[in-house]
């Protein structure tokens, strides 16, 4: 027999690393306060642009949440120029796939396009940026897409528990307590007229980017850009700030019944923090650790010691007030109160003693080894672009990424858990079959236990 | 359980070490082949060459009741989460049952039964091993940043001693009439909100000559925004909250082109049903335009380039292609193999594989509307 040493010592060792340096870009802005960022990457013919606009679901109206979004899905279906079936036919004819979406903080349209196209698919882009027409008979087609989204979404427990677990975290004001498409109610409420004001108050140039990542050269997507969006007028909107207050300090249980379930899909967590923190390394580090990769403490547990998963992770949910912190994965409905009493434990292990050096090394390894692999596409770094300009951070913000996750010390990362983990004030929310759960959670003594339906109006 | 060490290699190990070395990693089963990849640092290569050999060649001294326990409690919670506690989620195993005769190797379920599941036993995990994971039923493909003639002898070194099984069984004769000869249909009430309709075609086999016609008529049915069932289903007529088509890309006996329909609320499964079949029966009778083939080939041509900007996706490719067909270099042709479809050759397959006696339906109904005799209707189907 071999020790564990000796068998270590015979593996094969890694060549001399290589370097890498994140696409290089640069950014301009034009006289009308429209930001240009391009990156030139060359390797394949394509060109992706991502325009990204300050006017995620925080800016939502109150009580007509789901706007937003309903914006954003609208730019593609039709300008004064082309009817919605025109508009699509012309950029697919282009093989250009583009896609509008609102997320908490941003609206945004993403197009990756042959390179040779991307003239005439960005003119295109142009009239869906400048003249979105919002025809009535498209606004009422979408907005009952989304009722019968929502419908869908009360039968799908993963999604659902996702939806649900914001509700019951932040306090009712709060515009990350309502869903990100709005519901049922405040869908309804909203007319075109609400969209129209939306738009001319949002999709201003002041508070717009362009971002550009391919076969291009920064002069040439600058002319691009210029000649359908220099005349664009208009100046910044103000930022809207985002309620991010819990609805509660104590623990509590939410139970989203769904008769007969097999599995409980569960989410634990509390409000986190915000993505632009001077702690977003060591925390970035310390989730890591605890259920950010497949090798983390909750994975190991639940899934390979117990087997009570397929897989169950934890996540800072970035936004730019403070998203949840929460570990979300799908048990047994036999072992829900076992899983949730594992998932406090590690949450309890992470801030009560420091990491070994082996465990620090296996994450911040991790994360700056597989950085090159996460930047591929020509859509991945203008994500990475996107992400750059919406929360502000520094130009060298993607050069120094590997060195500043390196850096994070095992004291550090004991720190990040016990001032950013907060076990007094987890939240567990789980859609399930209360019938097989509820006893052993009420036994659990975790907190108040409610029971809601799946619209969550309270039935117990 | 590959995932579960080998003899050199302690369990959960092979996770650890890809991860330290900045990796990415996973395995997938699909109805014709299993592959495990992993994407690295380029200098981090031999590693992955390493792993892999050893638990091609050493796996079975390392595999443990134990383990194959927890695997097995992960793998029906797999199945759990995919499928049984999701809406819809058993048009996986049930599509491919309606589709294809019983005794044929595609009608079974891919994931397995919670009783196969649990039937399996640490005796038959390691024969199938041994009978299928040996250097001769494998093909091994690296796409990245490497030294060609480094790499061929690393590959040599880690994989030219494990001996070959050469125990594969011959595959049972998988061929397939063109068409089923009837309409088949299943009806199954579910915990869904909206009815939704899987309406299947039998198509030909993944890379024969008809099956990038096939695969272009999907596309001008169902690939994006402007296609066919979007255009009339979703956005004219607003009978369907949301459509596609897909094919399965199953190289022998024959593949599926599916459409793919949800309903608005307020439609009727029987409607749905009808109204999608009404749109299939105007493409048969009147043909498709040239201007929707071209739309459909330059969407196909820009996913298949943005695809190959990623090592893994190119490696995926040649690995496919390698096995299914023995022919790597066919991932240089695909582009050229669709942009050479005509419109007559779209059409003829229309014509051939879209009319009633060659289509498969099913469709859920939410529990609560489902009438007697559509639930009945399921039954008698299968018992024809």
């Amino acid at each position: 027999m071999t020790t564990a040493a000796e068998r270590r010592a015979a593996r094969p060792q890694p060549g001399q690393r290589r370097d890498y340096h994140f696409p290089a870009f640069e950014r301009r802005r034009l006289e009308n306060g429209l930001e240009l960022i391009v990156s030139p990457v060359h390797k394949l013919p394509l060109a992706t642009v991502a325009a990204v606009f300050d006017a995620g679901a925080v800016c939502d109206p109150v009580g007509r949440e789901g706007t937003a979004q309903l914006v954003a899905k609208l730019l593609l279906e039709g300008t004064e120029q082309n009817d919605g079936a025109e508009l699509t036919e012309r950029f697919e004819r282009l093989g250009a796939s583009v896609d509008a979406h609102a997320d908490w903080d941003a609206a945004g349209v993403t197009m990756t396009v042959l390179a040779e196209h991307l003239p005439e698919a960005f003119s295109l882009l142009g009239e869906v940026i400048l003249t979105p027409a919002f025809r009535q008979r498209e606004f009422e087609r979408l907005k009952a897409e989304r009722l019968a989204e929502l419908l869908q979404l009360r039968a799908e427990p993963r999604g659902l528990a996702d939806e649900m677990f914001g509700r019951f975290l932040y306090t009712a004001e709060s515009r990350f307590a309502r869903f990100e498409g709005g519901d049922e109610q405040t869908v309804q409420r909203i007319e075109r007229d609400h969209l129209l004001s939306f738009y001319e108050s949002r999709y201003v140039p002041g508070c717009t980017t362009i971002i550009v990542v391919g076969d291009v050269t920064p002069d040439g997507a600058e002319a691009i850009v210029r000649k359908c969006l220099g005349g664009w007028h208009g100046g910044a909107a103000k930022r809207v700030v985002a309620d991010d207050h819990p609805a509660r300090l104590e623990r509590a249980v939410h139970l989203v019944a769904k008769a007969d379930a097999p599995q409980s899909e569960l989410r634990i967590g509390h409000v986190g923090i915000p993505r632009n923190h001077p702690d977003f390394f060591p925390v970035n580090v310390m989730n890591a650790v605890l259920g950010g990769l497949f090798n983390s403490r909750i994975n190991l547990n639940l899934r390979e010691a117990h087997g009570y998963t397929y897989g169950a992770f934890s996540a800072f949910d970035w936004r730019r007030e403070a998203g949840p912190f929460l570990v979300h994965t799908a048990v047994r409905s036999d072992v829900t109160d076992a899983a949730a009493r594992e998932i406090i434990g590690e949450i309890d292990r992470m801030r009560a003693e420091a990491i070994s050096a082996e465990e620090l090394s296996l994450a911040t390894s991790y994360l700056d080894g597989v950085f090159p692999i996460r930047f591929e596409s020509t859509a991945a770094i203008a994500a990475a672009l996107s992400v750059l300009s919406l929360f502000g951070l520094p130009e060298d913000y993607y050069d120094t990424y590997r060195a500043r996750v390196t850096a994070v010390s095992a004291d550090q990362v004991l720190e990040a858990a016990q001032r950013y983990l907060h076990p007094e004030s987890l939240q567990m929310v789980a859609v399930c079959d209360p019938t097989a759960v509820r006893g052993p959670l009420d036994a659990m003594h975790f907190g108040p236990l409610n029971v809601y339906d799946v619209t969550g109006q309270r039935i117990a | 359980m590959l995932f579960q060490g080998s003899a050199d290699v302690e369990a959960n190990e092979h996770f650890e070490l890809i991860q330290r070395a900045g990796g990415t990693l996973n395995g997938s089963t699909w109805l014709e082949r299993t592959n495990y990849y992993e994407t690295l640092p380029a200098n981090q290569l031999e590693l992955a060459l390493w792993l892999e050999a050893n638990r091609m060649g050493k796996l079975l001294p390392a595999m443990t009741q134990q383990k194959l326990d927890t695997q097995r409690d992960v793998v029906m919670n797999e199945r759990r989460w995919t499928m049984d506690n999701q809406p819809y989620g058993s048009w996986m195993e049930k599509l491919p049952a309606l589709c294809f005769p019983p005794e044929h190797p595609f009608h079974h379920s891919l994931i397995g039964s919670m009783e196969d599941l649990a039937a399996a036993s640490l005796e038959d995990v390691a024969q199938f091993f041994a009978t299928f994971y040996s250097p001769d039923n494998a093909v091994l493909s690296i796409a990245g940043d490497f030294d060609r003639r480094e790499a061929l002898e690393l590959v040599q070194k880690h994989f030219g001693p494990i001996p070959a099984a050469n125990r594969k069984p011959p595959l049972p004769d998988m061929a397939l009439p063109p068409v089923f000869g009837q309409w088949k249909r299943e009806v199954v009430p579910d915990d869904v909100m909206l009815p939704r309709l899987f309406l299947a075609f039998r198509s030909p086999v993944f890379g024969s000559d008809g099956y990038y016609a096939a695969s272009v008529c999907g596309a001008v049915l169902g690939l994006r925004n402007a296609s066919r069932l979007r255009r009339r289903l979703v956005r004219e007529r607003q009978i369907a909250a949301e459509a596609g088509a897909f094919t399965y890309d199953l190289a022998k006996g024959a593949d599926l082109l599916v459409a793919d329909v949800t309903a608005r609320p307020g439609v009727a499964a029987e409607q749905l049903e009808q109204e999608t079949a009404y749109e299939i029966d105007l493409v048969v009778r009147d043909g498709i335009e040239a201007a929707e083939v071209e739309r459909a080939v330059a969407l196909i041509q820009t996913m298949f380039v943005t695809a190959m900007q990623s090592a893994a996706e190119r490696a995926d490719r040649l690995s496919m292609y390698a096995t299914y067909f023995g022919d790597p270099h066919r991932v240089n042709d695909e582009v050229d193999r669709y942009r050479a479809v005509t419109l007559d050759q779209v059409n003829a397959f229309v014509r051939e594989r879209l009319g009633e006696s060659n289509r498969a339906s099913l469709l859920y109904v939410p529990r609560d509307q489902a009438p007697g005799e559509l639930v009945g209707a399921g039954a008698a189907a299968e018992a024809e």
